[in-house]
């Protein structure tokens, strides 16, 4: 009796150690359910022949708000040039923003985009943004970064205005990324 | 091991003397009391923190305490309350009965219960010191969200370890309980037997096994970001402090089940009973206990729908929240019909059982009404939310733990309690809980956040009613001490079945039951099988 005992305390326990993986794994999962339901306005990339040879529904036309956050870790200035832009469903269409750098050291930023309303995300996609990689800045300087991006013709007729947010970060290995990079240039990363 | 030590003492009631017996003990009766003991004074230190919550809110402005320690003292408190006081309680009266109930000699792993009992005061003198350290004691909330919680000083890390060690020390009573019902059990004791308090617990131990970890997860994953450099709720690394709120209420909704299951139980002990009738329904109760179970693991979200979901997670979320009003439904209707047509006495337990039956009910209904999608955005960390979880937790959990204790401490102590302080007991305290908590529903429905000290000056009459109601329910439980400590001194004797309409193997022992008891398993029949 007592092994038996023993047997099933040894099967619960390696249960319960699946448990705690499990709560890892949670991870990974919620950036797929994210990536596949647009939940949280994660948006998505795509290729520029991909766009191209789209379709583009030259019928409808559809606002993008642009907003720009920064991160009060962070002690730069980052804009819009233009706040608002009416495009076409499936054309490529490009917004410039701003980034300056108020401080007097180099600084490592990623920007992290959002789109509401969430149903929308699904069908904004980027063929280039400057939130794909991490943006390095030298002391006061001031740089343009380009997103283009495509509306997806699919989307649905309700939606007739979309926001497009970003959020400007320090990067968390800022301080090392500084210290052995020179001179300032962009760095690839997981977008 | 265990068996062989029990057989050793089988002839004679020797009982280890002096502190060892209490720090060395593996038996399962000491263990259960050390573990109600520990839970009741809990109890008190999470209640005076309340008293502080009540002091400071009895009227607008700021009075007593600064902010920050009025953030902490809700947070404590709701960490003390939960880990300390409840599951703890519920743990005592798992070890103290079950293996009285299922015909065994003790718990199936009686070292491992030491060690879980044990590794409670730790993990509370770790969580308690913080309240000395630079920056303080947690005043994020208890769900620990980030980022706010990891703005804590220095006592984040004390936060996360007392975290993992009552993780731990659940883990560990969970698992010796599954194995002690699983292998233990008397001969003729089979699971359709087994006494209802048995069948929500080992449901309860199941949660636990599967919930605890991953809360143990995420608390690792602060942990990592706070110290280590990763970023799993930090967005500058591609995290999202959003995904955290998934993973603590994916321990957290299985977690409200895990505290009032074991409730749940001891009512339906109790109902039959001083009803004088069997319970009704008993193979409904098993299911409908094991489906609320279930489908815990699928409603998480409901305590998130205003951090901006999909349409279709917002439904989702809401059907499966009121899913669950279904085999609860099932549990209230079946301990009313239970007591329809009985022949009903009202001792304490069972004034105390059918104040859960009533107040339970109550705070589940307005669990419902948090549950539709679009009115919790206006109920949303209100006193409304408020006032429902501790409907459910304090007359719905607390009282049945109560309940537990007044029917089974002349078991454990040979001697009746004394009926009449028993009975003030139980009508100071069910008057002063709904003084307490009622008129937070008015607040929150008219707009009173929750967690912020000062509030606008229209809420002042209610405020001032729901201290007053407060600290009278915080004296009522001074009662309880009383109460207690004087059954355990001495009393009128109880005999052997305790309660006329008492059925169940823990009634065949004497009262007190000896140190060792069950050591020959019992034959169980349909007979002497739950009533």
């Amino acid at each position: 009796m007592a092994e038996e005992a023993t047997r099933t305390a040894k099967k619960l326990f390696v249960f319960a150690i699946a448990m705690f993986g499990f709560g890892y794994a949670m991870v990974p999962l919620y950036d797929v359910l994210c990536d596949v339901t647009g939940l949280n306005g994660k948006t998505g990339e795509i290729s520029q022949t991909a766009v191209e040879t789209g379709y583009v529904d030259m019928e409808r036309l559809v606002m993008v708000q642009f907003d720009t956050n920064v991160n009060t870790a962070l002690p730069w200035n980052f804009k819009a040039t233009e706040y608002t832009m009416k495009v076409h469903p499936g054309e490529i269409a490009e917004a410039v923003f701003v980034v300056e750098n108020n401080s007097d050291k180099d600084i490592v930023g990623q920007a992290v985009p959002s789109v509401a309303p969430s149903q929308a995300s699904l069908f904004f996609n980027k063929t280039e943004c400057f939130c794909f990689t991490q943006q390095v800045l030298a002391p006061y300087e001031r740089k343009e970064m380009i997103v283009r991006f495509v509306v997806d013709s699919e989307l649905p007729e309700t939606i007739k205005t979309m926001t497009l947010s970003y959020t400007f970060f320090k990067a968390l290995d800022s301080d090392a990324v500084v210290s052995d990079t020179s001179p300032a240039k962009a760095i690839d990363t997981k977008s | 091991m265990s068996y062989a030590a029990v057989h050793d003492d089988e002839h004679h009631d020797h009982k280890p003397t002096g502190i060892g017996r209490w720090l060395f003990s593996t038996n399962h009766k000491d263990i259960g009391t050390m573990y109600l003991v520990f839970a009741l004074i809990m109890f008190f230190i999470g209640g005076a923190m309340a008293m502080v919550i009540r002091a400071e809110l009895f009227q607008p402005g700021l009075q007593y305490v600064d902010p920050q320690f009025f953030n902490s003292m809700t947070t404590v408190h709701a960490l003390v309350m939960i880990f300390g006081a409840v599951m703890p309680a519920g743990v005592g009266l798992a070890n103290w009965m079950i293996p009285m109930m299922v015909g065994a000699p003790d718990m199936a792993m009686p070292r491992m219960n030491n060690m879980s009992f044990w590794i409670l005061p730790f993990a509370f003198t770790l969580l308690l010191s913080t309240f000395f350290m630079q920056g303080g004691a947690p005043a994020g909330g208890w769900t620990m969200y980030p980022p706010l919680v990891l703005q804590l000083g220095d006592g984040l890390p004390f936060l996360i370890f007392a975290v993992h060690f009552l993780g731990l020390s659940s883990i560990m009573g969970a698992i010796n309980i599954i194995a002690t019902v699983f292998n233990m059990r008397a001969p003729g004791m089979t699971f359709m037997r087994l006494p209802l308090f048995v069948w929500t617990w080992i449901i309860t131990a199941f949660l636990l096994i599967a919930a605890m970890p991953v809360l143990a997860g995420g608390v690792t994953m602060l942990l990592t970001d706070k110290f280590f450099g990763t970023a799993f709720f930090d967005a500058a690394g591609g995290g999202d402090p959003v995904m955290f709120q998934h993973v603590f209420w994916f321990f957290g909704h299985p977690e409200v089940y895990i505290l009032v299951l074991p409730s749940f139980g001891i009512i339906s002990q109790i109902i039959p009973t001083f009803a004088r009738k069997p319970l009704f329904g008993y193979a409904s109760m098993v299911y409908a206990t094991a489906s609320i179970a279930f489908l815990s693991f699928f409603v998480w979200a409901h305590h998130m729908f205003t951090v901006g979901m999909p349409l279709a997670g917002e439904l989702f979320f809401m059907y499966a929240t009121m899913a669950i009003a279904v085999p609860t439904g099932v549990k209230v209707f079946n301990w009313t019909a239970t007591m329809w047509k009985g022949s009903m006495t009202f001792e304490t337990p069972m004034l105390f059982a059918i104040g859960v039956l009533f107040m339970f009910t109550l705070g589940g209904f307005t669990g419902l009404m948090m549950g539709i999608t679009p009115v919790d955005f206006q109920y949303h960390d209100t006193y409304f939310i408020v006032a429902h979880f501790h409907y459910v937790l304090v007359p719905g959990i607390v009282f049945g733990i109560i309940s537990g204790v007044y029917y089974w401490l002349p078991k454990w102590t040979g001697h009746m309690y004394d009926e009449t302080l028993g009975k003030w007991h139980f009508w100071t305290s069910t008057i002063s809980v709904n003084i307490l908590f009622f008129p937070m529903h008015f607040l929150g429905l008219a707009g009173m956040p929750r967690r912020i000290p000062d509030y606008n000056t229209q809420f002042t009459d209610w405020n001032q009613i729901i201290s007053i109601g407060g600290f009278a329910f915080g004296l009522s439980q001074l009662l309880l001490v009383w109460v207690v400590i004087k059954c355990v001194r001495g009393g009128e004797k109880a005999t052997d079945q305790v309660w006329e309409g008492a059925h169940g193997l823990e009634f065949t022992l004497s009262s007190p039951p000896p140190f060792h008891s069950f050591t020959t398993p019992p034959e169980v029949t349909d007979a002497t099988a739950h009533s």
